[in-house]
């Protein structure tokens, strides 16, 4: 029957529609469902591994783990890190590689996480910190061996 | 007690002292022009939070919370936004009609101001074809929007106001059979004799099912008379980027804005004068208490409760539904709504005629 | 020749559909031919972000150039990453070890479900219904809460390594995928109600961009537009990788070919993949997540491919080895491409409204397309 099909249309359609109004008007009635977060005020506590920018381990006495073996700057696709090395003298008198300036390049970083598993000593890690915008994009560009800084004994 | 059909009496009777009769109409055309410039720059301020705080909510959103209290001031940093901005006009224009568009959307929906009583006594132009002068008016929106599609110079524009132009001249004729049910139920046009016939029960619940009938298609008809989603065929954000106003930048772009949110206030005020008893109160039959008790809440508040209900319900189709295609709103108007609303309205009549409603 | 500026001989008009517009999902840029509402015409201009990613790889090492895939297709990054995982694997012929293999597959599968979440989301904006979006968004931050803990990001996670994967799962994964998959079983029907069963729904996407199963294979379509036409194409099934012949799932197939088949096949490959990860979840071997490897990876010389099924279809690596640290030559086939090209010949004669539906059925990921 024509009629029949057509009023059953009409009946269905409205159904369908109606179903729709019920969920979203649930929702609007119901402002517990309310997922929005309020960033600057409540901030979320990140994970310990999240990954958010590369920063170098220091210890209380300023002493680093980090022995300069460039893995990290082989390891890295983007040519993220940089490290100048030089030549310390150690107390027997010999000459020995050490770090001088571990650059970090923070907006070149993919954040993929290979220099830390290519760090032999552990001497790099993961912060995180997610706020990184800056006005001046060569504040992305950093040291991370803190001033004075140096190599903590025991490690080769 | 104060009304405010006293207060619009008493400004009446003291210009008219003071002032010869013609000076005296002539200021209160201004008293009223200020007016509704204002109540426009006031709906369109509370349309749009309100429009974005329901959104927020059907989304599981918080929507703008920042600026004033629980982002109320909200509305106004974009006004002030849109007016610092600058109103660009596109090189192969044409300028004048570029110019002119908004003004006539905003014109027409000023014009459909005047009919609508805002409580007792408290009407702009009680004029005796109110609801023809309604329907009349309305259609010519259609006329600046055509125009800002054109004279844009744009494609997408072009596009968008040929929709728009389809859809409102579809549209317009379920919404004025629609109405006509109402009109053949109360027996008159006039605003204030519709809404003084509800005063024992509203029409939504005197009228049986046709007036039930009657007010679905009615809310549909408007919705897509308006461009609103999901209807919003002028606009369709995800094909033409902003249809019809897409050229539009700065204040021109805030009128047709803030003409869009005065044309569903308007619509809605109307829906809810026929279907809803207007500023009449909630009143039952020949239940003298409980009638009394209702008339104690002034018929401003009843006013704008219908209305804001009605908007709301709007607000509601727009959050939750896809839009059609233009082919399918198009059929929807040609093979269900007319032909069902004309039937309606042949149902409506026998009603009238045999007085078979409360 | 054209007449007049954007206008053909025949009085068509010529619309740039992006590289900047609201339904494109990125910078697509369509060059449309319009007869009124009616889409003569639809050419794909590509390019605006080519970042040259093939010619990229073959100046990385095979460690390296993994994380530049995820930025392929950013929404299965993890599924990119296996996919060139296998094939370093293939060529060196490392075992990955049964507890690196399931966490892979757990993890691809949570990708999957996200990446067909967003595409949920994005599909109802592109035919007008703005609310789905938010409440996909919804689910599939729980998914990203999830690998943030685990993998340390949200979205191209870098977690896969020649060898199995980066680093074990966190103590908490097992609960959270638990309460994930609850979560996702008591949502999963308010999305039919919301969008599915809505009659508007199904009036806009049936019949609409209609493409015949010879025609899908001729395009070199595949995942869900081929399966959408009932072609059997899941290389899951085809041939199973990293221990997909040991869970039980459904290949999700549709007959009609139209926009509709395909936004089915992908609400039922979400139900299939919550099956997989329900599976596996409590049952994940003990032992090593990745196998021991060399510090300096080298493929032999010869030619090397493998193919995974990611959320928009099969994503094939071809190396070509000489035996150095770097690749030869790299080439990916990625799914997004070939989709896009069957777009005119499902669009041609319909409205733009129904190009708009079809684009987003698709599920285009310019990155993916445009490498």
């Amino acid at each position: 029957m024509f009629i029949v099909d057509y009023i059953k249309d009409v009946y269905n359609g409205v159904t369908s529609l109606l179903k729709g109004m019920r969920l979203t008007g649930y929702y609007f009635v119901h402002p517990k469902e309310i997922i929005t977060q309020e960033y600057p005020e409540v901030k979320q506590v990140l994970p310990e591994r999240f990954k958010g920018e590369v920063v170098m381990r220091h210890n209380e006495n300023n002493e680093h783990r980090c022995t300069g073996c460039t893995a990290c700057e082989l390891a890295c696709p983007n040519a993220t890190i940089k490290i100048v090395t030089k030549f310390d003298i150690t107390p027997d008198g010999k000459k020995k590689k050490a770090l001088d300036v571990f650059v970090y390049h923070l907006e070149l970083c993919t954040m993929c996480n290979l220099c830390i598993v290519a760090c032999p000593t552990d001497a790099i890690k993961m912060a995180q910190t997610f706020e990184h915008s800056v006005y001046d994009r060569t504040e992305l560009t950093k040291v991370l061996n803190k001033p004075g800084s140096k190599l903590m004994d025991g490690v080769e | 007690m104060f009304s405010l059909e006293s207060l619009a009496h008493n400004i009446d009777l003291g210009l008219n002292n003071i002032f010869p009769p013609t000076v005296a109409l002539l200021s209160e055309m201004v008293i009223i022009g200020v007016g509704v410039i204002a109540l426009f720059a006031v709906l369109g301020l509370v349309l749009v939070f309100m429009e974005r705080k329901v959104s927020a909510y059907m989304q599981i959103r918080k929507g703008p919370n920042r600026v004033g209290y629980q982002g109320f001031a909200q509305t106004a940093a974009d006004t002030l936004k849109l007016v610092l901005k600058e109103g660009l006009t596109p090189d192969g224009a044409d300028k004048f009609l570029f110019n002119l568009a908004p003004f006539i959307v905003m014109i027409v929906a000023m014009l459909l101001m005047a009919p609508i009583a805002f409580t007792k006594g408290f009407q702009i132009w009680d004029i005796n074809i109110g609801v023809l002068y309604i329907s009349a008016i309305s259609s010519l929106s259609v006329i600046g929007i055509l125009m800002a599609g054109w004279a844009s110079n744009n494609k997408y524009s072009l596009i968008g106001a040929m929709r728009s132009g389809a859809q409102i001249v579809s549209y317009e004729l379920s919404a004025g059979l629609a109405i006509l049910a109402m009109v053949v139920l109360t027996g008159s046009l006039q605003i204030s004799e519709i809404v003084a016939s509800q005063q024992n029960g509203w029409w939504i619940f005197k009228g049986h099912i046709p007036a039930v009938i009657s007010f679905i298609i009615f809310i549909i008809a408007v919705t897509a008379e308006t461009n609103r989603a999901p209807f919003d065929m002028a606009e369709a954000e995800s094909e033409l980027t902003a249809g019809f106003h897409t050229e539009y930048s700065g204040m021109r772009f805030a009128f047709f804005f803030l003409a869009e949110y005065v044309n569903i206030f308007i619509v809605c005020a109307i829906g809810a004068t026929l279907y809803f008893g207007g500023w009449m109160p909630f009143h039952v039959g020949t239940w003298e208490a409980f009638n009394h008790v209702m008339d104690f809440i002034p018929g401003v508040v009843w006013f704008f409760g219908k209305t804001f209900g009605l908007i709301f319900l709007i607000m509601w189709f727009r959050w939750t539904f896809p839009r059609l295609r233009i082919d399918q709103l198009l059929n929807l108007e040609w093979t269900y709504l007319l032909p069902i609303s004309m039937f309606n309205l042949l149902l409506m009549t026998i009603i009238a005629i045999n007085g078979w409603y409360f | 020749m054209i007449e007049e500026v954007g206008t053909t001989t025949e009085g068509d008009l010529i619309i740039n559909v992006g590289p900047q517009h609201p339904s494109t999902h990125g910078v697509l840029h369509l060059v449309i031919t319009l007869n009124g509402e009616t889409v003569k015409k639809v050419e794909p201009h590509l390019g605006y972000i080519h970042r040259s990613i093939e010619k990229m790889c073959e100046s990385l090492s095979y460690r390296q150039f993994i994380y530049v895939t995820s930025r392929m297709d950013y929404l299965s990054s993890h599924i990119n990453n296996q996919g060139c995982a296998l094939v370093v694997e293939k060529g060196l012929q490392i075992e990955v070890p049964e507890r690196g293999k399931v966490i892979r597959v757990l993890m691809a599968e949570l990708t999957r479900i996200a990446s067909h979440l967003l595409w949920w989301g994005a599909m109802g904006m592109d035919i007008g219904a703005f609310t789905p979006f938010f409440h996909a968004f919804r689910e599939r931050e729980a998914i990203n809460d999830i690998m943030e803990e685990t993998c340390g990001a949200r979205l191209t996670m870098n977690y896969v390594v020649p060898g199995g994967v980066m680093a074990d799962i966190h103590p908490n994964f097992q609960k959270k995928v638990n309460e994930f998959i609850k979560l996702l079983k008591s949502k999963i029907d308010e999305y039919y109600i919301l969008l599915t069963g809505n009659i508007i729904l199904q009036e806009r996407l049936k019949g609409v961009g209609v493409i015949s199963a010879e025609d899908a294979i001729n395009f070199g379509c595949s995942g869900p537009v081929v399966r959408a036409c009932g072609v059997k194409s899941d290389i899951r099934k085809i041939a199973p990788y990293d221990g997909y012949e040991k869970v039980k799932f459904d290949e999700v197939f549709e007959t009609a070919g139209d926009s509709f088949a395909r936004y089915m096949v992908r609400m039922n490959e979400i139900r299939q993949s919550l099956s997989i990860v329900e599976q596996l979840i409590d049952n994940i071997p003990e032992g090593e997540f990745q196998a021991k490897t060399k510090a300096v990876l080298k493929l032999p010389k010869g030619e090397f491919y493998s193919r995974v099924e990611t959320a928009r279809g099969e994503f094939g690596v071809y190396i070509i080895s000489e035996g150095g640290l770097t690749p030869y030559r790299i080439k990916f086939r990625s799914p997004g491409f070939s989709n896009l090209a069957a777009l005119h010949h499902m669009v041609k004669g319909s409205k733009i409204a129904d190009m708009v539906a079809t684009m987003g059925t698709l599920d285009l990921v310019i990155p993916d397309i445009d490498r």
